[in-house]
């Protein structure tokens, strides 16, 4: 397996409050990405309103359900707005569309699946938040031979948005390391 | 009805999906199985034993296909007895893991099963020994089975060194009833054996005992 980058944002903004995680073909994720971008914003000037982090997995849902033969991508749209706060939305590849407290992606995902269920718990403060999602990554990146570099992460609130960037060696380290 | 196509378990190879874990602790061993069997999409066996006695403190853990398991640990078993009759004293955990392992390495294109080998001896104490594809490593813990992908994450993040014999067993009900969870191919009960120099402790626990997660 070649790895081509170690630093690929996979974390990309669709708008101001909402922002996609890619997953699978990134080229597909990449094009379907960009065309809901542009979907979004026109649709955000026709509202006159920001939009609704379920109006921006939607239209992410409708792109990949519509075209499911030739596409192979999935989504986690996450995100606040004014009507019902922080979502999160999970698109997968053939265009289902489920709202969830906790979601992962990706092939590093099977790996983490026993430590979220075991340390997820609903009304986290920001800090336990940024710590589990890193553990999650640092222990995915572990042991899946395609995950790795360096961890994104984005904390969206109503307030507004940061980028926290992990570089490989200053993520957690567990018992083996 | 005419040519109704026959049931799929009966065409299907019957394997033990399984999570399987065996873990040291400071002065034995504690190995973990779910109870669940399945022959393609069908459960065929939801409250199979998984942990194989190999020797009176010594036991393997199965997964993969369940006739070829079930075969290497039944070999095993009487290799091992002829074996410590010819030394007079009860073997070493080690040498069960390399009769196990010599199976899997010569036969290892004809067979499809992991066995994890565990107990307790007098030369080393509590030993874990993982046999994947004919390779033979000590290890303090090891997880094995189909479900084990989803609970690397979890053991790496929760396992310490110097753990007691209840938290280990703790530990051990946590990871099985994790991988259950998500895991299509493992379910059921969790079966318990705690190995030390005392004796050989067997536990069932059942379903609705198993621990519970946030979304359940």
């Amino acid at each position: 397996e070649y790895v081509s980058s170690k630093t690929i944002n996979k974390v990309i903004q669709v708008h101001d409050r909402i922002f996609c995680c890619m997953a699978g073909s990134l080229a597909d994720a990449q094009a379907v990405i960009k065309t809901a971008k542009f979907q979004l914003s026109f649709h955000s000037v026709q509202m006159e309103d920001p939009p609704l982090v379920i109006a921006a997995a939607s239209v992410l849902k409708d792109l990949c359900y519509k075209n499911k033969e030739e596409l192979q991508a999935g989504f986690i749209t996450a995100g606040w707005d004014k009507k019902k706060g922080p979502q999160v939305y999970v698109v997968s590849l053939g265009g289902m569309l489920i709202s969830q407290p906790v979601t992962l992606g990706g092939s590093g995902s099977t790996f983490i699946y026993g430590y979220v269920d075991a340390k997820y718990k609903p009304n986290m403060t920001r800090e336990e938040c940024l710590q589990f999602a890193t553990n999650a990554l640092a222990l995915a990146m572990g042991r899946d031979n395609v995950s790795g570099g360096v961890a994104h992460l984005v904390v969206i609130t109503e307030k507004g948005v940061e980028h926290v960037v992990v570089p490989g060696d200053k993520l957690p380290r567990f018992h083996d390391e | 009805m005419l040519g109704e196509a026959e049931p799929q378990w009966l065409s299907e190879e019957v394997k033990t999906g399984t999570t399987i874990i065996a873990i040291e602790f400071n002065g034995g061993v504690v190995l973990g199985s779910d109870s669940r069997v399945s022959a393609g999409e069908s459960v065929v066996n939801r409250v199979m034993n998984k942990l194989s006695p190999l020797h009176d403190k010594i036991y393997c853990a199965l997964s993969g296909s369940a006739a070829d398991a079930q075969t290497i640990a039944e070999m095993v078993n009487y290799q091992l007895d002829v074996h410590s009759m010819e030394i007079g004293e009860d073997p070493q955990v080690r040498s069960a893991a390399t009769l196990v392992k010599n199976i899997s390495y010569k036969y290892k294109e004809e067979l499809s099963a992991h066995l994890i080998v565990a107990g307790w001896d007098r030369k080393e104490g509590g030993q874990v020994f993982a046999t994947l594809k004919g390779l033979l490593t000590r290890q303090p813990f090891a997880v094995g089975g189909s479900g084990s992908s989803y609970v690397y994450g979890f053991v790496d993040a929760e396992y310490r060194k110097g753990m007691g014999k209840k938290e280990c067993q703790q530990f051990v009900i946590n990871t099985l009833s994790l991988a259950m969870n998500r895991d299509g191919s493992s379910g059921g009960v969790a079966y318990l054996v705690t190995i030390d120099e005392h004796g050989t402790e067997e536990n069932v626990i059942l379903g609705n005992d198993l621990p519970t997660f946030f979304d359940q």
